[in-house]
């Protein structure tokens, strides 16, 4: 896949960053303003996918780093898994226990486990949605060789 | 708000029909875009900020992905001559939309009015949940504490996606 013209790259290599950047403040404030995990991690593989469009699929290497995506995605569910399980062996020993201090309403560490629920799951969503486009990209670029 | 909200409804099925029937396939794409974004417009006007981000996102990104693919693959729509199977399974489809409306009509006069009342079980998420899970945004304290397996549920249904598109779109071995 070829990239764009010159006023395109260079529109998204000003705008990508932000994007990122909202993406992690949307997973981080996930508990307190609209948004989360989801709305978040979709944002941040949002900013990927433009930098790919934009600049051609052989920008930053990513259609090699299929792998590597799929590795974070496998992994940050496992953890949301682990930490699930955690709420057995603490306190009243149920699955999805939120067992830590809730903390004081409105603050960034606040709401127990419930952000790191939301970074995880943000990094999972995240990474998935950009292994199905770069396993499209792959596919296209092998096909037509 | 019933008014605007059955406009925008309207429109989303005259797009939805559009999309069906369009003779350019990129023409139907973004006929596609008229929904998912009047579904954005609905989520706003019903206090809805976290679904729409989330719709907002999603809708631009898969109409990307699916422009991309219309304009690599063939831009005219295949028609085939209507069969026999198409008529039974088209009048089969009539009659299960008017069956369904029917229990629809039966079941919605037990609600409360539009935007009069919680049901149930709402009643009981609203009541003390900042209290509860500690969290000032109500919908991220309900679907990580109260609703907890309905996201696990979610993230399995992502990596099942993931794993399904990995191995219908691989290359090598697949020889």
């Amino acid at each position: 896949m070829k990239g764009m013209t010159l006023i395109v790259k260079k529109t998204t290599q000003l705008l990508a960053g932000l994007i990122f950047l909202y993406g992690i403040y949307v997973v981080i404030h996930g508990h307190l303003t609209p948004g989360g995990g989801f709305a978040g991690g979709v944002l941040i593989a949002g900013s990927f996918i433009l930098l790919i469009l934009a600049n051609g699929s052989d920008f930053m290497k990513l259609t090699k780093e299929e792998t590597g995506s799929t590795l974070y995605e496998n992994l940050a569910i496992l953890v949301a898994v682990f930490l699930a399980l955690s709420g057995l062996l603490f306190g009243a020993k149920t699955f999805f226990l939120n067992w830590l201090p809730k903390g004081t309403l409105g603050e960034i560490v606040s709401a127990g486990m419930i952000p790191l629920y939301n970074i995880f799951i943000g990094i999972e969503v995240a990474a998935s949605i950009l292994s199905i486009f770069l396993a499209l990209v792959i596919f296209k670029e092998e096909t037509s060789e | 708000m019933e008014i605007t909200l059955s406009i925008i409804t309207g429109l989303m099925i005259l797009g939805a029909l559009y999309a069906i029937h369009a003779k350019d396939l990129l023409s139907a794409v973004i006929a596609c875009g008229i929904v998912g974004y009047g579904l954005v417009i609905c989520f706003l006007l019903l206090k809805a900020p976290d679904l729409a981000i989330v719709q907002i996102v999603v809708e631009t990104i898969s109409l990307i992905i699916m422009v991309a693919v219309v304009l690599d693959s063939s831009r005219q729509e295949l028609f085939s001559k209507p069969d026999i199977q198409g008529y039974v399974s088209s009048i089969t489809a009539i009659l299960l939309i008017v069956v369904l409306f029917y229990f629809f009509k039966i079941s919605i006069e037990t609600l409360d009015a539009f935007g009069q009342g919680t049901l149930r079980m709402a009643t009981h998420y609203i009541e003390g949940a900042t209290d509860k899970t500690g969290s000032a945004n109500l919908v991220t304290g309900v679907i990580f504490d109260f609703r907890g397996y309905d996201t696990l549920g979610e993230a399995t249904v992502l990596i099942t996606a993931v794993l399904g598109v990995l191995t219908i779109l691989r290359i090598k071995g697949k020889k």
